[in-house]
């Protein structure tokens, strides 16, 4: 493997910072690969390629979390139709509002100082 | 496992260590050295007959290097595998493996943890993760609270079959005179409890205490020497699904279903021959998900399963005899302690908490976050 310029993370901070969700694409495994990495978990192969999703997904797994002090947040895992899952949580509705199976859509959350950019998602507006 | 021999070789020692909220300064290699100091008490062996050490902490990176040169030897054979609560069912394997190679004759797994009194933040330092931290999970319950919501989602569990897992620990704990929880508790003071990460109040999460202990492993043959009956290692299988969270394949599918089809393959039993049950609840939903994929009850039945006292002391299968993570004790990686429970109660040991008639054993650790899973069979002489 030629030594690489770039990490995957770097890669991936890239993409969010020009407001797109990237995920990785293994040909031979015909499979979406997340996170980011250099070598695909389903087939070992090195050969990943970088696409854009279309930012849609569907609520798999969902809770709110209670800290110590300060409101109750929701922690959610995002199936997105493109077939890769991460952790992300829904925004604009309460997060006890957030359900298994809603449909949501992407957008890029920026929290400010030296904090990297990150992927949020809201419900998709019914019709 | 391929390679393993059902039988090959035995838990002869066990002991726990102080448990509980332990003396200021007391070092997880101080709860080390006391849980082999008692556990080789408990056979009968000395120190100088050890030349196999395991161990696991999340407070010394080398806790091998650290605990050998506290106790003074310079073992023939080492193995400090680490993967979460469940490393000390790796370690039987492993010590299991060492044994039937000659590597070694006496081989120790022992475990220390004072996260009660230095604070959990300072015993077990999160990796930050760029794909999940910024999202604040409160790990490990933020984890296990996605799992259960998924459950809850597929199959109808409700939050009152999840605190049925919490109560039945707690009325096995009521029997154990060093369990840490004392007091009765009702389905309604789960449910009513300081919420944690929803569907789990602090009533469906365990403990956060001291403690540790050790495990003392021979060959087949040399057990049959020592001062206790030998508890067999009859079956042991592994599985490692995920780390993180967000990479677990099915939330409702733990790889406990494949750890405990390789240990009951190797011991030749199955769910129905199994007595009693030590299954790692660092949540209630863990007791659910284990009782579904070791193959006591269908997937999606676990939440029905528990209910009207099954898994309770006066209930029809017993499970998690000693109260659990949930109510007796859970310094951290509590694996070790079901071994020595299961150990306990194969020796009819166990007073007001023994199960009647049991000769075989279920161990099942869980490592991460549902991530590596590692169950043990256990049996005593009869079935050989």
């Amino acid at each position: 493997m030629e030594r690489m310029a770039e990490s995957p993370l770097a890669v991936y901070q890239a993409h969010l910072e020009k407001r797109e969700l990237a995920y990785q694409w293994s040909p031979e495994a015909n499979k979406a690969v997340f996170y980011p990495r250099l070598i695909c978990p389903f087939t070992g192969s090195d050969r990943l390629e970088w696409r854009v999703s279309a930012g849609f997904g569907t609520v798999y797994a969902t809770t709110v979390t209670h800290p110590r002090e300060g409101a109750p947040y929701n922690v959610a895992l995002i199936d997105c139709d493109e077939g890769f899952r991460l952790m992300s949580r829904v925004e604009d509705i309460g997060p006890e509002a957030v359900k298994i199976g809603m449909r949501v859509k992407f957008r890029v959350h920026r929290p400010g100082g030296d904090q990297a950019a990150y992927p949020v998602f809201a419900p998709v507006k019914a019709g | 496992m391929d390679g393993l021999q059902r039988g090959s070789a035995a838990i002869v020692g066990v002991a726990e260590s102080d448990l509980g909220a332990v003396a200021q300064d007391m070092s997880p290699i101080d709860l080390m050295a006391q849980g082999i100091h008692r556990a080789l008490g408990d056979c009968g062996l000395r120190l100088s007959d050890v030349d196999g050490l395991l161990c696991a902490t999340a407070q010394s990176r080398t806790s091998g290097l650290n605990l050998a040169e506290y106790l003074g030897i310079s073992p023939a054979f080492i193995d400090s595998t680490i993967l979460g609560g469940s490393s000390f069912m790796f370690h039987v394997a492993h010590a299991q493996a060492a044994l039937q190679l000659g590597l070694c004759k006496v081989a120790v797994i022992a475990y220390g943890s004072t996260q009660r009194t230095i604070g959990r933040h300072q015993a077990s330092v999160r990796e930050y993760n760029p794909y999940e931290t910024p999202f604040q999970p409160f790990l490990p319950s933020t984890a296990y609270a996605l799992a259960a919501s998924r459950h809850m989602h597929e199959f109808g569990t409700t939050r009152q079959q999840l605190a049925a897992v919490a109560v039945a620990a707690r009325e096995w704990a009521l029997l154990n005179p060093v369990a840490w929880e004392k007091k009765p508790l009702t389905i309604a003071e789960v449910l009513s409890a300081r919420m944690i990460s929803y569907p789990f109040t602090v009533r469906d999460i365990c403990l956060v205490t001291d403690g540790g202990g050790a495990v003392i492993m021979t060959t087949a043959e040399r057990a049959q020497s020592l001062k206790k009956p030998p508890v067999f290692v009859l079956g042991c299988g592994q599985a490692i699904t995920h780390a993180n969270i967000s990479s677990m394949p099915d939330l409702t599918v733990t790889g406990a279903l494949l750890s405990g089809r390789a240990a009951y393959d190797m011991a030749r039993l199955g769910p129905g021959d199994i007595d009693v049950l030590e299954l790692y609840d660092a949540f209630t939903i863990n007791t659910i998900l284990f009782l579904e994929d070791l193959g006591f009850c269908a997937k999606g039945e676990g939440g029905r399963f528990v209910e009207g006292g099954r898994i309770a002391p006066k209930g029809s299968l017993p499970v998690n005899t000693n109260g659990g993570g949930l109510s007796y004790c859970h310094p951290g990686m509590y694996g070790l302690l079901l071994l020595i429970e299961a150990t306990r109660q194969l020796r009819h040991e166990c007073g007001a908490r023994q199960v009647a008639d049991c000769e075989t054993a279920i161990a099942h650790g869980n490592g991460g976050v549902l991530s590596s899973q590692s169950t043990v069979i256990l049996g005593t002489q009869a079935t050989l």
